[in-house]
């Protein structure tokens, strides 16, 4: 076997792991929306004033925020059809990412909503101001660029757990990197490229966050150009 | 097939898998505290040459995924004459990866010391060295190791990936189990819960406690 970088199979594989890129990207797009939305309903169970409802919530939220998410993604996947339950993987993949990562969002949309100073309720209530106008038009534009980044990093992350869903058979780019490699027995190649094309991607995506957040700080007044 | 049944026939080889995940577990988070600690130092670094490498390093690592780098070391790695077993790939490809997040943990750290502390030291004529060994070092783990511990459960959370480079730890054998008993509530459940357990009533008690030992040794009592 030759040994060393070869440029004709890199050019070889290219189209494919493109493809199997765009695959990622809609994985990760999609485990993000549904991660927000969960977040957002884990957040309102933690603020409901039912003692015993926090507690659970609260406990459901720890076990699935300490447990592996490639095991959850087994436990998903496998244990399902055995209630009757069949889902394609790609379905148990999102659901579990979405799930897994909609806790760590519920924390940090309870940390910006925390960060927001407890003398702007009072204000708000001293002007006669609804609730719902209070979180609209008050609270919210306060919380959000707290949350920017805690949002962004998970994004981020998302992305780049999206090889775990390989193991269950959706056909990302990582998946497509085994599949490629095992069929040619070559792994340098489609690794080494997965591993770029994740750099090249969460690099700027990291970069542009980062941007986000400043320009975020800046429209409300926090810092200065 | 009952649970204890399931229990009584898989137990042990799930216990036996738990084992090395605490063998992986530990022998990576050395590793990875002694990396953050000399790549968060660089990082800081005047020498732009020091400082460059830290960075590159961190945003490599950083920037890949954690799955992508361990099938790198166990499957790329022979290309390049270096064969590593499945156990030190994984140890060394977590070790690599969790690095390069706990370098920025330190960093803020030693950013986070208040400036007087330096100046301190400075006109005492410290060393820089001793500066940093005596003054700055001691000062940084009531700091650090709140995120630190998140970093570490997470870290536990990640070794579940050394099973896919053939590692045989507890996901390993409940992956193994599962095939051939097809009981997957059983032994996915048991593994979930196995995990919780170390991860709630073990790692997490033990961090709590570095936190309070810690602030006790620069005199902040923590309640």
């Amino acid at each position: 076997m030759e040994m060393g970088w070869r440029w004709d199979f890199t050019y070889e594989i290219l189209p494919q792991m493109a493809i199997a890129t765009l695959n990622t990207i809609l994985a990760a797009g999609v485990g993000y929306a549904i991660a927000l939305i969960v977040g957002l309903f884990f957040l309102l169970a933690q603020r409901t004033p039912s003692k015993i409802f926090n507690w659970v919530n609260r406990e459901i939220v720890e076990f699935i925020r300490s447990t592996p998410l490639l095991i959850q993604l087994f436990f998903v996947y496998f244990v399902l059809p055995q209630f009757g339950i069949t889902l394609s993987a790609w379905v148990c993949g999102m659901i579990t990412i979405g799930l897994h990562f909609g806790t760590y969002m519920s924390e940090v949309y309870r940390g910006a909503l925390e960060g927001v100073s407890k003398t702007q309720w009072e204000a708000c209530r001293a002007l006669n101001f609804s609730t719902i106008y209070t979180y609209r038009r008050i609270v919210l534009p306060q919380a959000f660029p707290i949350a920017i980044p805690g949002m962004g990093n998970y994004l981020v992350g998302i992305f780049k757990d999206t090889p775990l869903l390989s193991t269950i058979g959706v056909a990302e780019l990582f998946h497509a990197a085994t599949a490629v490699g095992g069929y040619n027995y070559r792994y340098l190649e489609p690794y080494t490229l997965v591993g770029i094309i994740f750099l090249t991607l969460s690099i700027p995506a990291a970069m542009w966050i980062r941007k986000l957040e400043r320009d975020v700080n800046i429209s409300q007044g926090k810092i200065k150009k | 097939m009952t649970y204890f049944e399931f229990l009584n026939e898989h137990g042990i080889t799930l216990l036996l898998g738990t084992v090395t995940t605490v063998k992986v577990l530990v022998c990576s988070m050395i590793l990875y505290v002694i990396i953050s600690m000399i790549f968060g130092l660089m990082r800081l670094s005047k020498n732009p040459l020091i400082q460059g490498t830290a960075t590159v390093y961190i945003e490599f690592f950083r920037g890949t995924s954690l799955l992508v780098q361990l099938f790198w070391a166990y499957y790329v790695l022979p290309f390049f004459g270096i064969s590593l077993e499945a156990f030190t790939a994984g140890v060394v490809a977590l070790g690599l990866n969790f690095g390069a997040y706990g370098a920025e943990i330190v960093r803020a750290g030693i950013l986070a010391v208040p400036k007087g502390q330096w100046e301190a030291a400075h006109s005492l004529n410290f060393t820089p060295a001793k500066r940093i060994k005596r003054i700055i070092i001691p000062q940084i783990f009531p700091i650090i190791l709140p995120p630190a511990a998140n970093l570490t459960v997470e870290l536990l959370k990640a070794t579940a990936l050394v099973a896919l480079v053939t590692v045989v730890d507890l996901t390993f054998e409940a992956k193994q189990i599962n095939s051939i008993t097809w009981l997957s509530a059983q032994c996915f459940g048991t593994a979930l819960l196995i995990y919780y357990i170390m991860a709630r009533f073990a790692l997490v008690p033990f961090l709590r406690w570095l936190e309070v030992l810690a602030a006790r040794k620069v005199g902040k009592e923590k309640a």
